[in-house]
């Protein structure tokens, strides 16, 4: 897995439901989604997204991450080869489980947003004895 | 044989050529300003822009450390290597999700010009990779003036 070289991927548009209020694309991040006794985590790539740019919402149980971007270019730049668009990142999910909104964690770091979901005392696993019988 | 009245530069390739251009238009105004995507097939995907003295080369390289990343810069060639590491989870993880990647790169970027080697600047910030080279002195764009007869 180690050696494995990586493919370019065209970035995914987010489709439209209602019209933006901040003009340029919308793509959906890349996640990992990974589930632990006590919390579920998700991982975002969202590059260029500075870490005060990140919004996440939580209502009942429809989680939104938003990351909107820095300017891509300076200002008297002009492009002149494009291999990949510029432009903000969102994404929704609906929560399976019950989550401790309390303690919600997010950190952002090199355009990976990283969000540890806690899951509420009475959504947690519980080991299920067979009795012998 | 019927005399075929052809403009000068006629071809079927100039024909094509017009197809071409009228579809990117159409193209670029269904989809937003920007220019046609260029698409190389190798990672990672490349921005080249300018201005009046220098020529910026940006990759998206979310998580990357820039410790794992190797820039070399030949004549007009760049030279990004470097590796994205997906640092495991613990054992009692389980996926819902695995869309991120990780893996080697290795890619080449030819530069729209010759480039000073000894000028040469690259910064990482929100995973975004800028590599910033300086135009040579002589390729510099020089304003001339009109002689008053």
């Amino acid at each position: 897995m180690a050696e494995k070289e990586l493919k370019p991927k065209a970035k995914e548009e987010v489709p439209a439901k209602a019209e933006p209020v901040r003009p340029g694309r919308v793509f959906l991040p890349a996640v990992d989604i990974f589930e632990t006794p006590e919390a579920l985590v998700l991982v975002a790539d969202m590059p260029g997204v500075p870490p005060d740019q990140v919004t996440v919402d939580i209502k009942e149980s429809h989680l939104t991450i938003r990351g909107e971007i820095s300017p891509p270019l300076g200002a008297k730049e002009t492009l002149v080869t494009q291999e990949f668009y510029t432009g903000d990142y969102q994404r929704e999910f609906h929560l399976g489980s019950t989550i401790d909104q309390k303690r919600i964690a997010a950190a952002m770091k090199d355009g990976v947003l990283r969000l540890t979901l806690p899951k509420a005392e009475k959504a947690k696993p519980r080991k299920i004895q067979v009795k012998a019988g | 044989m019927p005399v075929i009245f052809r403009e000068p530069g006629w071809g079927p390739f100039r024909e094509m050529e017009s197809l071409q251009r009228q579809m990117s238009r159409l193209l670029a105004e269904t989809f937003g300003p920007g220019l046609p995507l260029w698409r190389p097939g190798v990672y990672p995907l490349v921005n080249i822009s300018e201005d009046q003295d220098r020529v910026y080369v940006r990759a998206e390289l979310p998580g990357i450390d820039p410790k794992d990343l190797e820039i070399t810069v030949h004549q007009s060639n760049l030279i990004l290597r470097g590796q994205r590491k997906i640092p495991g989870e613990a054992k009692e993880a389980n996926y819902h999700r695995r869309e991120r990647e990780a893996g080697t790169f290795r890619r080449v970027v030819v530069l729209p010009l010759a480039v000073d080697p000894g000028k040469v600047d690259a910064s990482f910030k929100d995973g975004i990779l800028t590599v910033t080279l300086t135009k040579p002195a002589k390729l510099k764009p020089r304003q001339i003036k009109i002689k008053a007869g």
